[in-house]
Parts: C-alpha cells; sequence; structure tokens
C-alpha cells in the first residue's frame, strides 16, 4: 500500500523508511537477531559455569569485556556531546545530522552499561551497588555519571522529537496512538516552541561536563589505581578526547550508512561529511598528542614496572595491536583528511572505520598488557577471548545495530521541523547575524 | 588493639612450601584439575614467588612465600564499589564473599597480585571433599577471595581465652602457614606489642617490605638473607 506523504512534503524521503519495509530491511533484521541469538546462548552458558567460560584468568582478571564497555561508552559521545556542541555554536549545517548522532548515544549507552553486568561474576548481586554503594570506588562514579548521562541524553534526544511525532500522529495514519502518547499535546504553538527552544538550549548545555564527566570517570578507573601505565593524570583528558574522536568516526559511518539505504544524500551532503572529517582529523591529532605526552613521559621517568609494559606495547607482545592503532587512529586519518584527492564521502568514512577500529585496539591496549605484567614476578599472564567473549561481542554490536535500526522506522532520522525552521528561517536568521557583525555603513564617508 | 602481621625470614626459608599446602588445606581452597584444563587459573592463597636478582654470574634464584600483605593503606579496599571487602580495627583485610558481586576491581588494584577469583564453582576430587575444614566457608563461583591471615583462628584463640578468663598470648594465634613452617621462618603476632617476637624481627636492620614505595604499608615483613 502506497502511504500519502504528502503532508511531509518536500521531505517525504524522511517518512518513507515509517511506512515501507523491503526484504533488505528484514534480512538485516533476521541475520542481527540471530546473532543476538547466539549471544544470548552464549551467556546463559556463563551464567550457568561462571565465568571460566571466558579467556580471562590469573592475572589478567579484566578482557575484552572491560574493553567494549569502555569503547561502548566512548562511541555515546558522538551524539549528545557533538549535537550539543554543534547546536551552541549555532553551526547550520548540523540540521540534518544531529539526531543520527543523538540516537547514537542513547542506543549505545545501554551496550556500554550491558558490558560491565556481563563482566560480573555475580549479576544477580548487581544491585548491591545501591544496597551498599562505596562511593570511595570509581566504579561507583561511573555509575553514577553513566545513570545521569543516560537520562540526559534520553531527554536530549527526545525534546527535538516532539515537534516530528505530532507531525507523524497528524499525517501518517499508522501507529497513531503510539505517535498521540509521545506526542504529549504539540500543536506547533507559537508558546510551545519557544518553551521547546529554551528546553533544547538548557539541555544542550547541561549536558556538556556531564558527558565530559562520563568518559573522565571510565578512565579513572584505571588512573586511580597504582597499577604501571595505569596511574596517569593524564587519563581523564586523554579518555575524553578518544570518546569524542571514535565517536565522531562512529557517526560518519552512520550517515553513510543511513544515506545509502535510504536514499537521504540530499540530507547527508558532503558538506557535513567534510565538516566532520575535519574535526575528526583535529580530534586525530589531539589524540596523537595525548598518547606521544603519555608515552614520552614513561619513558623518560624509565620506571621499571612501568617500562616492562612499555616495551610490551611497542615492541613486545602486543606491538602488531599498538602500531595497527597508531595507523588507524593517526596515520591514516592524516592521509585520507588532509588531502583534497579522495571522494570526500569515502576517505571519511575509511577514516571513520580506521579511528574506530583503533580507538578498540586503544582501550584493549590499555587494559590487558598492565595486567598481564604484575609488578610481583608472578609468571607472565596470557590472555586470548574465548568464542563466548567474542560472540558476546558480536551480540552487543547487532543489538545496537538492530535499536538504531528499529529507531529508524519509528522516527524519522533527520529532524523533518529543523529542516523546515532551516529553510524558513535560517537563511534570513543568518545573514542577519553576518550583517551584524560588521561595521555598520554610514553615510559619514559622503563628508569627505 | 593489636595490629596482626607476619615476619618471614628469608634466611631460614628453604621453599618447601609446606606453607602453600598448609594454606590450601586450612582454607578450603581446592587443587587445580588434575587434566589441566583450567590451565593459568588454579591459585593458592599462600604463593612461593621466584626472586630473581641482577643477571650475573653471581645471581642467585630465591622463593618467597607471599600471602596477602595486609596492608595498613590498602589499594583494594578503596575501589571496591559495594564495600565487600575493608580493613577491620586490627589491620586485618577482610573479604565479604555474600556480598562480592564479582567485578574484579580489587584484584587487578592490588599491586602485589595477591586477590583470586573464582572462575568456576570450586570442586574437590574424592575423597577431599569430606575433609573440608568446617571454619571456614567454601566460597560460591563469582566471588573474589584471597588470604585471611586465618581471622577464623583469631576467633577461636580469643574464645578459649575468654573462657578461660585471661588475655590472649603472644603466639596463640597464629595463621596455618606459620604453625606449618618445618624450618620455623615464619612469625606471626601484635606488631605493636613491642614484646611479640614478630615485632622484635620486624625491627632489624633485615627487615624490609615488599613494594614498599608504595605507599601502602604492608604488614607482612621480610628478612633480608644474612651475611
Amino acid at each position: 500500500m502506497q502511504s500519502n506523504l504528502s503532508a511531509f512534503a518536500p521531505d517525504q524521503a524522511l517518512v518513507r523508511p515509517l511506512v515501507e519495509t523491503n526484504r533488505r530491511f528484514w534480512i538485516l533484521v533476521a541475520v542481527l537477531c540471530s546473532l543476538i541469538a547466539v549471544g544470548a546462548a552464549c551467556y546463559l552458558l556463563q551464567l550457568r559455569n561462571g565465568l571460566q567460560v571466558t579467556g580471562m584468568n590469573v592475572p589478567v582478571y579484566w578482557g575484552v569485556y572491560i574493553t567494549n564497555f569502555v569503547f561502548f561508552i566512548g562511541i555515546s559521545h558522538a551524539g549528545t556531546l557533538i549535537s550539543a556542541i554543534l547546536r551552541i555554536c549555532k553551526a547550520e549545517w548540523r540540521r540534518s545530522i544531529t539526531r543520527a548522532a543523538e540516537v547514537i548515544t542513547v542506543m549505545v549507552l545501554f551496550f556500554g552499561a550491558g558490558s560491565i553486568i556481563l563482566d560480573l561474576g555475580r549479576p544477580d548481586r548487581a544491585l548491591n551497588v545501591i544496597l551498599h554503594s562505596n562511593f570511595e570506588s570509581p566504579l561507583l562514579w561511573d555509575v553514577t555519571s553513566i545513570t545521569v548521562y543516560l537520562t540526559g541524553s534520553l531527554i536530549y534526544l527526545y525534546l527535538p522529537l516532539i515537534p516530528d511525532i505530532a507531525a507523524l500522529r497528524d499525517g501518517l495514519g499508522k501507529r497513531r496512538w503510539f505517535y498521540r502518547a509521545l506526542a504529549l499535546g504539540w500543536t506547533g504553538s507559537e508558546r510551545q516552541h519557544r518553551l521547546l527552544d529554551r528546553a533544547i538550549s538548557i539541555m544542550a548545555i547541561i549536558i556538556l561536563p556531564i558527558a565530559v564527566s562520563v568518559h573522565t570517570v571510565v578512565s579513572w578507573v584505571f588512573a586511580m589505581t597504582v597499577q604501571p601505565m595505569w596511574h596517569s593524570a593524564i587519563f581523564g583528558p586523554y579518555f575524553v578526547v578518544g570518546a569524542i574522536f571514535s565517536g565522531i568516526g562512529a557517526l560518519i559511518v552512520f550517515m553513510a550508512i543511513i544515506r545509502w539505504a535510504y536514499g537521504l544524500e540530499g540530507y547527508f551532503k558532503e558538506v557535513q561529511f567534510r565538516n566532520l572529517g575535519l574535526l575528526l582529523l583535529t580530534m586525530s591529532m589531539l589524540w596523537f598528542y595525548f598518547t606521544l605526552s603519555e608515552f614520552i613521559t614513561t619513558y623518560y621517568g624509565a620506571e621499571p614496572d612501568h617500562m616492562v609494559i612499555f616495551w610490551a606495547k611497542i615492541s613486545g607482545p602486543y606491538a602488531p595491536m599498538f602500531w595497527t592503532m597508531v595507523v588507524g587512529c593517526f596515520v591514516i586519518p592524516m592521509i585520507l583528511l588532509t588531502s583534497r584527492r579522495f571522494p570526500v564521502v569515502a576517505s571519511t568514512v575509511v577514516a571513520g572505520v580506521t579511528v574506530n577500529i583503533g580507538m578498540w585496539i586503544e582501550r584493549y591496549t590499555i587494559v590487558v598488557p598492565s595486567l598481564a605484567r604484575p609488578r610481583l614476578p608472578l609468571e607472565t599472564g596470557v590472555y586470548l577471548p574465548s568464542f563466548v567473549e567474542v560472540a558476546m561481542t558480536v551480540a552487543f554490536f547487532a543489538g545496537f545495530f538492530l535499536l538504531y535500526l528499529l529507531f529508524t522506522r519509528l522516527f524519522p532520522i533527520v529532524a523533518i521541523w529543523e529542516i523546515r525552521e532551516g529553510r524558513e528561517g535560517s537563511v534570513r536568521e543568518v545573514s542577519e547575524r553576518v550583517a551584524s557583525y560588521l561595521p555598520e555603513v554610514s553615510d559619514a564617508h559622503d563628508a569627505f | 588493639m593489636a595490629r596482626w602481621g607476619m615476619a618471614i625470614d628469608l634466611d631460614t626459608c628453604t621453599g618447601c612450601q609446606a606453607c602453600t599446602i598448609a594454606c590450601a588445606i586450612e582454607n578450603n581452597v581446592p587443587p587445580p584439575d588434575p587434566d589441566g584444563s583450567d590451565d593459568h587459573r588454579p591459585f593458592t592463597w599462600m604463593r612461593l614467588l621466584p626472586w630473581i636478582g641482577e643477571e650475573s654470574p653471581q645471581a642467585e634464584g630465591r622463593m618467597f612465600p607471599r600471602p596477602c600483605m595486609h596492608c595498613d593503606d590498602p589499594p583494594c579496599t578503596k575501589v571496591c564499589p559495594v564495600d565487600a571487602t575493608n580493613i577491620d580495627g586490627e589491620g586485618l583485610v577482610r573479604q565479604v564473599y555474600p556480598r562480592c558481586i564479582g567485578c574484579r576491581y580489587c584484584t587487578t588494584a592490588c599491586p602485589y597480585t595477591v586477590r583470586y577469583f573464582n572462575w568456576k564453582t570450586p570442586s574437590w576430587p574424592e575423597p577431599l571433599e569430606q575433609s573440608l575444614n568446617p571454619d571456614v566457608s567454601v566460597r560460591p563461583a563469582g566471588v573474589v577471595e584471597k588470604c585471611t591471615f586465618c581471622h577464623h583462628r583469631l576467633q577461636l584463640a580469643r574464645d578459649t581465652a575468654a573462657v578461660e578468663r585471661r588475655e590472649l598470648r603472644d603466639g596463640e594465634y597464629v595463621p596455618a602457614c606459620v604453625e606449618v613452617c618445618p624450618s620455623q621462618a615464619m612469625f606471626f603476632g601484635d606488631l605493636d606489642d613491642p614484646d611479640s617476637e614478630v615485632a622484635r624481627r620486624s625491627h632489624t636492620t633485615r627487615a624490609f617490605r615488599l613494594l614498599e614505595e608504595l605507599g601502602t604499608k604492608p604488614k607482612v615483613i621480610y628478612l633480608r638473607k644474612g651475611e
């Protein structure tokens, strides 16, 4: 049945995914669901047999699960933070990408927090963090910060959705009860718009320090211990930079997929990719600066316990991973994003992918080597993720993609009203704003 | 209030590992699987660590026993999100098995790597399961455990002293490892009692602590090999 989408003209393309599904969609859902099913089976196995089904051992007590935790929380900085910064800066090119970014944040946070539950020896006692909270523990700072961040990001995603939900309620003719409940009686009056703008601005400002705090306390889980190459004052900002870095990379990749799958070339244009690519390049250089600072201070301090881990990363068993990380996070972005020779979309997407591979490896080479080389002369730790850990990781990624996919089928992934607002108001507003930056043209010079 | 501590004389220690076995029996620490399927997982609370000095022809390898250091300023207790590990008034670093959520933050935060995780439900080959120590609880899968300085023995010693209406005597409460040591290389008692054997020995010039520079203030004192 061909729905009548004329109510959404000229942005019908944004609503089409809500009413039309094709075979490709169902195949993708089936694939993702089966990957999740494998993960679920593995989790049952882990619940039944304990963490012996993983590859973790003495003394490598943390592995892929904790790596994933840091990675997913890092990705979550894609959305809210980038979207909030662009909104506050009144960057007009943001209009079509903010929602795609905000959805990443909310969806991936579930899997970041889930990774911690997955890693617990006794998930049945997870509530003890509330019943017997020890606020001295950085892990509890994480619980607090991530809860606040998830709540804030949900509100920040929901607020700009309201006008679009109301439009769907009035014009889509499907799932009316669902949209009516979520639209909260939005009529689009002048007063409602004023209130909404105000609320979005306030949330955009509130969410910034929260987002910074989240990855800072994630890094403090490591930095607050005395373990070599974890106990580092630079870790807070280093992790925040890494998080924004991988977040931008993820956003670029998601934009490219949406653009290709739903034919939204008109909304995700080259300019968005180019600008995000420049942001990615900036973060790549910042990341390199932080990595260099971290390693060169370790090297010159030359404390033996630190140097054992330093060399394990630089030239030891973790060297292949370490240098892959440097290539993925720095070399490739530097080559692809500083030259105009490469096609914009393709090169930013490739850089976004290599950055995320590199950043996953970065987290792995932070977590594992420090544990595998304890200070006391125990035998050297050997760690290889088991099938269960790999399957759970795949299932978490699949779950994240599935939630994202379902969102794009229930709500427009580009904010229709913000695009419309841009068309109707911003062009004039921006030219007035630019004029206001310039000196007034007075008649005084006529006197000469 | 006592401050319990241990002194280990590396000069008399022969590295026989009797302490390791005595500890495992006393504290219901299961033996490794005979088929070796849990490679890199088996543990004992007391462990003999190889100590290899500088690389030179004169260098000699030594083994030294390593229990929990029961630090006065333990890095493990502050990171526990649920207060499942803490230090009591007498300096014993405790582990609350029924509360531990198994996040293994304490195991990663301990610079001495003395904390262990139960990867699975512990099991004993027949007939060892009939000889478990009833004074020590068997830990379930998914929680962290470590050396307790056999604090169940402190309870027993204190109860005995209370029945006999007297104070606890030096040497009355000792962990299993100290009791069993055939070369009498280990001493245990109140570090704050100047007359105790352990206090006297830990104030000699041979005394040192592991990773002293970290400021964790361990209550296990090693005595360097004599001349």
